[in-house]
């Protein structure tokens, strides 16, 4: 199964890799906008400020690239902030356009909890999915985030809740994409990205 | 669905074995960083806490090499410190797989580093140790792995920290360190609650009691231990299992 992981510098790229090829996976890390447009899978990952994803994506030419793969059916895994850029937009940096793949905006958790919501938290499933399947529906996910996606739109296939629900796990048609960090959540991150692999196969 | 409390070992190590003192003294060895993350990693560690002590002392650049191998053995979080006093070793120290760097010294001597690195990295990666030592009715920061004085309060140093960029505060008690005395739950409490960031306790660990304690009294988000857990006094899971018996929300793995 070979992967294309795109790699505009976030930080856990490296952690990212290294989940994947635990499994099997063939990786391949790039920041080149012809290796992504000829993708047959693609994982968006993302950790901290959700402008620098959007900044480094757009600075590189690799917006159309993406969104272009997506369009042609190219299996698209999405984590952390690879999952908030998929919306129009987020008030963590609202001047900036997100890749607007799914309509709604992206918000930040309310100020009564401790933020960022870091640690391990578990799901309420919605819907069955592909990415959740032999998953424990008490399993525990690592979280580290302060802003969060709506859990309205009916790409929702789970959702965590830490001051209010959010969108933990989202699939539409070949789009997915988890909040959490699957390759830093143990044995249950393991299986999600399984999941993935067997889904984009 | 809420958020478990966070268990947390804490290798100190002097580049690239794990060693362990009393109040940051008399050093000994314990072991292989790497034999001990993939130990904790399968018993159910929430994290794992990678320490350089002997950068802050000798001024010696980190031990990229040790957290490369510890990440490589690792499906949960990494912090990483130890004289992390640049945005470049920050770099370096996330490129060898750390998730989350932790910096002491350096952020009180140049409190703009905290900014630095979460503009960079993100407020989560950006953990704030503080060293704190009693002081009157409240709590002096003290530098230099404890053994200096400064003229900050820990609470206000913490909000402050907060304000600058920190997304979480590990915070040690410099008198229980080492001890096995039970964490300073007073000390945990009032920090905890005056922050909006999650707080990990540390130092004076020995028995679930103490954990418990630090998670109820001191309303800790997550507790830190080093030696308890390197000698097998304790093991992570029965841990776990006793602190979900008395109510606190943990992650028992499978």
């Amino acid at each position: 199964m070979k992967v294309t992981l795109i790699d505009y510098g976030a930080g856990n790229v490296p952690s990212v890799e290294r989940a994947l090829r635990r499994l099997g996976a063939q990786v391949e890390a790039t920041n080149l906008a012809q290796k992504i447009a000829a993708a047959q899978s693609l994982v968006l990952p993302g950790v901290g400020h959700c402008a620098a994803l959007i900044t480094a994506l757009d600075a590189r030419g690799l917006r159309e690239p993406l969104i272009e793969a997506i369009g042609r059916g190219a299996a698209f895994l999405g984590i952390c902030l690879g999952l908030q850029a998929l919306y129009e937009s987020s008030e963590e940096a609202p001047t900036l356009r997100g890749l607007g793949l799914l309509p709604g905006r992206v918000t930040r958790l309310p100020d009564e909890v401790k933020l960022p919501h870091m640690g391990w938290n578990t799901l309420k499933s919605v819907r069955a999915s592909r990415l959740l399947e032999s998953v424990s529906s008490d399993a525990y996910f690592y979280f580290a985030h302060s802003f969060a996606a709506p859990a309205a739109g009916n790409e929702t296939v789970a959702v965590s809740a830490h001051g209010r629900e959010f969108v933990a796990v989202l699939e539409k048609g070949n789009i997915r994409a988890v909040q959490f960090h699957p390759e830093k959540s143990g044995e249950a991150g393991a299986q999600v990205l399984r999941n993935f692999l067997r889904a984009a196969a | 669905m809420s958020l478990a409390r966070r268990i947390i070992p804490c290798l100190d190590t002097d580049g690239t074995r794990v060693v362990k003192g009393v109040h940051f003294e008399e050093l000994r060895d314990a072991g292989d960083p790497v034999e001990l993350a993939a130990r904790y990693n399968a018993e159910g560690a929430d994290e794992l806490v990678v320490l350089d002590i002997a950068a802050a002392r000798d001024n010696r650049p980190t031990f990229l090499e040790t957290i490369r191998r510890v990440a490589e053995h690792l499906a949960i979080p990494l912090t990483a410190g130890g004289g992390i006093r640049s945005l470049e070793t920050a770099r370096a120290v996330v490129r060898a797989g750390a998730d989350k760097i932790t910096v002491n010294t350096a952020a009180v001597e140049r409190p703009e580093l905290l900014s630095e690195l979460s503009a960079e990295f993100g407020a989560q990666a950006v953990v704030l140790a503080i060293d704190a030592k009693r002081d009157g009715t409240g709590w002096q920061v003290r530098i230099r792995g404890g053994r200096q004085a400064t003229a900050l309060d820990a609470a206000e140093w913490a909000l402050r920290g907060v304000e600058m960029g920190a997304g979480e505060i590990l915070l040690t008690s410099v008198d229980r360190d080492g001890t096995q005395s039970g964490f300073d739950t007073e000390l945990t409490a009032a920090i905890s609650k005056s922050l909006s960031v999650p707080v990990i306790a540390s130092g004076g660990a020995k028995t679930p009691a103490h954990f418990l304690e630090v998670f109820t009294r001191g309303e800790a988000d997550a507790a830190l231990a080093a030696s308890i857990f390197h000698d097998q006094a304790q093991s992570i899971r029965a841990l776990k299992e006793y602190l979900r018996g008395n109510g606190v929300e943990v992650r028992l793995p499978c």
